[in-house]
């Protein structure tokens, strides 16, 4: 068990945590929370600083804000990525949180790990052209190399695997979730 | 009605641990609600053979003596094992005498029973791990035309409606289900979340021979690197078959079963199934594929590899590329769910407040958490990773009768050798 010494993830404090949350399961109750202003067009920009964690309000260390905007081939002005390229930056970082925190706790040193992603999607199903295409993703590409000292191809397969186990949002991709929008 | 320890279930467990208690001469009685091994000849499917070869089948006194080691019993075998085990140990036997509640007094414990109330200075649950159905909640959305069957319910194909039947899960109960449905012509789709893969034979050899010489069936609870992860360990993906033959989602797939992702949700008919298909069976092949090279390695490091055919790996499981994220059972003609989802033990008489927030009991090895006096014996990894096989009763019976022994003498905790 380590306390971050190998890549910098404190899996002592993680597995601890695990303790406390088995032994007390509203413990682990967390509510995230943004909020989101339309700029212009297509336009709008998410701010991200308090949430609700082990038992209290929490901030970050900042406000972090995130803009998105839509493609030039919409006739937006592609001031920012698209909504759908920061679920994917959302599942690339969750993911790679995973496997950093995995090697750590089977004291693997990593030296480089990098993802690609590809997400396809038609976009009949948002313009409304064809009822039988789904608005979202139809299909989730992740590739990952990564670099480590003395670690076989199939421990570095266990990691990426492991990682998608104990992730967030590859759960939330993957997993039917109820969502309830209101007005006022 | 007064004896010093109460056993609860005269199954294998119950029995081994009548077997050292006897040997200790401490007063007890067994109480059991139905006959000997009440589960097996109750509550199982016609076709299920114990998943351990007939070799590995002994118990504390009694070992297989039959003459065909390599074969695995029918459950009708079983019984009569069990049966026969049970008239070598010679209990003080209650049978059909159920018991209703137990609950902590100022000697120990208060056992009521439905044919009078025992009072006795320690208890021993020994009515296994698999009394109930674990079905989870999402059952409910279920529409009216699909029957659901729990795996206590199933006896046979015949008794489901003809039409396509969904098995949730890929455990050792739902692979044996799902292969026998889908011959009886009722097209399987099967549900995969987390599964262990294990071929029946490697190099030779049955895999449970290979988990006892390298070990891995003796770790010890105490000393495993995540026991609470390692309790809910599914049961490994194993069939005891005449034919020894290794049963996995690829066998599956060749006589023509569809797979699909964890069944995620039900909603307007609809089977919402996760995209997580492809991560489930990679973690299970690599996991395997670990076994398998701490098996190639205990050889290499003991000098034996010319004793055993040479190492070699298994086809990875194949899936096709985007498997189905929904399923409309009325449109695919599903009648019904079969949920291969696991099983759980039933507390409910238990007035004992040694229950976690799952209503799991809290225990050490066996020896209930803040309760003295109170053990459980029969569950998932309880002691060793074998302890919820047959074999593994022995030496989980005979520590915690040490354990007992010295807590009546002492009368206050010790610490589990």
């Amino acid at each position: 068990m380590s306390t971050g010494d190998i890549n910098g993830v404190d899996t002592a404090h993680l597995l601890f945590a695990r303790g406390v949350v088995g032994d007390t399961p509203a413990a682990g109750d967390y509510t995230w929370r943004a909020s989101n202003e339309w700029v212009h067009g297509t336009h709008s920009k998410t701010q991200i600083d308090g949430y609700f964690g082990l038992g209290e309000e929490r901030n970050h260390k900042g406000t972090y804000e995130f803009e998105a905007d839509h493609p030039l081939e919409f006739n937006a002005e592609d001031n920012a990525a698209t909504p759908v390229e920061i679920v994917l930056a959302g599942l690339a970082s969750c993911l790679t949180a995973g496997v950093a925190a995995v090697a750590e706790n089977r004291e693997i040193k990593l030296r480089s790990v990098k993802a690609t992603l590809e997400a396809d999607m038609n976009i009949g199903g948002i313009l409304g052209a064809d009822p039988d295409v789904r608005n979202g993703f139809n299909d989730v590409r992740v590739n990952y190399e990564i670099e480590a000292d003395d670690t076989s191809e199939a421990d570095l397969e266990a990691l990426v695997a492991q990682s998608q186990k104990i992730s967030a949002v590859f759960d939330i991709m993957t997993n039917p979730t109820n969502v309830t929008v209101s007005v006022g | 009605m007064r004896t010093t320890t109460v056993v609860i279930g005269a199954g294998h467990s119950g029995l081994a641990a009548s077997y050292f208690l006897s040997a200790r001469g401490i007063d007890h009685v067994v109480l059991e609600r139905g006959e000997v091994a009440n589960t097996w000849r109750t509550e199982r499917w016609d076709s299920l053979r114990l998943l351990t070869p007939n070799w590995q089948v002994t118990l504390p006194g009694l070992a297989y003596d039959g003459d065909d080691p390599d074969g695995f019993m029918t459950v009708p075998e079983l019984v009569g094992f069990i049966d026969r085990y049970a008239r070598l140990v010679n209990p003080p036997l209650h049978t059909l005498t159920t018991v209703t509640s137990v609950r902590p007094d100022v000697e120990g414990y208060e056992v009521v029973t439905d044919r009078g109330v025992w009072r006795c200075r320690s208890v021993i649950l020994a009515s296994g791990g698999f009394n109930l159905p674990k079905v989870p909640p999402i059952a409910a959305a279920l529409p009216d035309s699909v029957r659901s069957v729990t795996p206590l319910e199933y006896r046979r194909p015949s008794d489901l409606d003809d039409g396509g039947v969904l098995v949730v899960g890929v455990s050792a109960t739902g692979i044996q289900l799902a292969e026998e449905i889908h011959r009886s012509g009722r097209p399987v789709t099967v549900s995969v979340g987390e599964h262990v893969r294990m071929p029946r034979i490697y190099r030779g050899r049955d895999i449970r021979y290979w988990m006892d010489v390298t070990g891995v069936s003796d770790e010890r609870y105490d000393e495993a690197d995540d026991v609470h992860r390692a309790r809910q360990v599914p049961s490994p993906q194993l069939v005891g078959s005449p034919e020894r033959k290794t049963l996995d989602l690829n066998a599956l797939t060749d006589q023509g079963v569809r797979m699909v992702g964890r069944l995620a949700g039900v909603r307007d008919g609809k089977a919402q199934l996760s995209g997580s298909l492809h991560n489930k069976v990679t973690r299970s092949d690599l996991k395997m594929n670990r076994l398998l090279t701490t098996i190639d390695e205990w050889v290499t490091e003991n000098g034996l590899d010319r004793r055993y055919e040479p190492p070699h790996r298994f086809e990875r499981t194949r899936l096709e590329p985007s498997p189905p994220l929904l399923i409309d059972l009325a449109k695919e003609n599903i009648r019904t769910v079969l949920w291969a989802t696991g099983y759980r033990p039933d507390y409910s008489w238990l007035h004992v407040p040694v229950l976690d927030y799952k209503g799991r009991i809290r225990h050490d090895g066996g020896v209930a958490t803040g309760s003295p006096g109170l053990y459980v014996i029969g569950l998932n990894f309880l002691r060793r990773r074998k302890s919820s096989f047959i074999h593994g009763a022995e030496d989980d019976a005979r520590d915690l009768v040490d354990h007992l022994a010295a807590y009546l003498e002492a009368r206050v905790p010790v610490g589990v050798g």
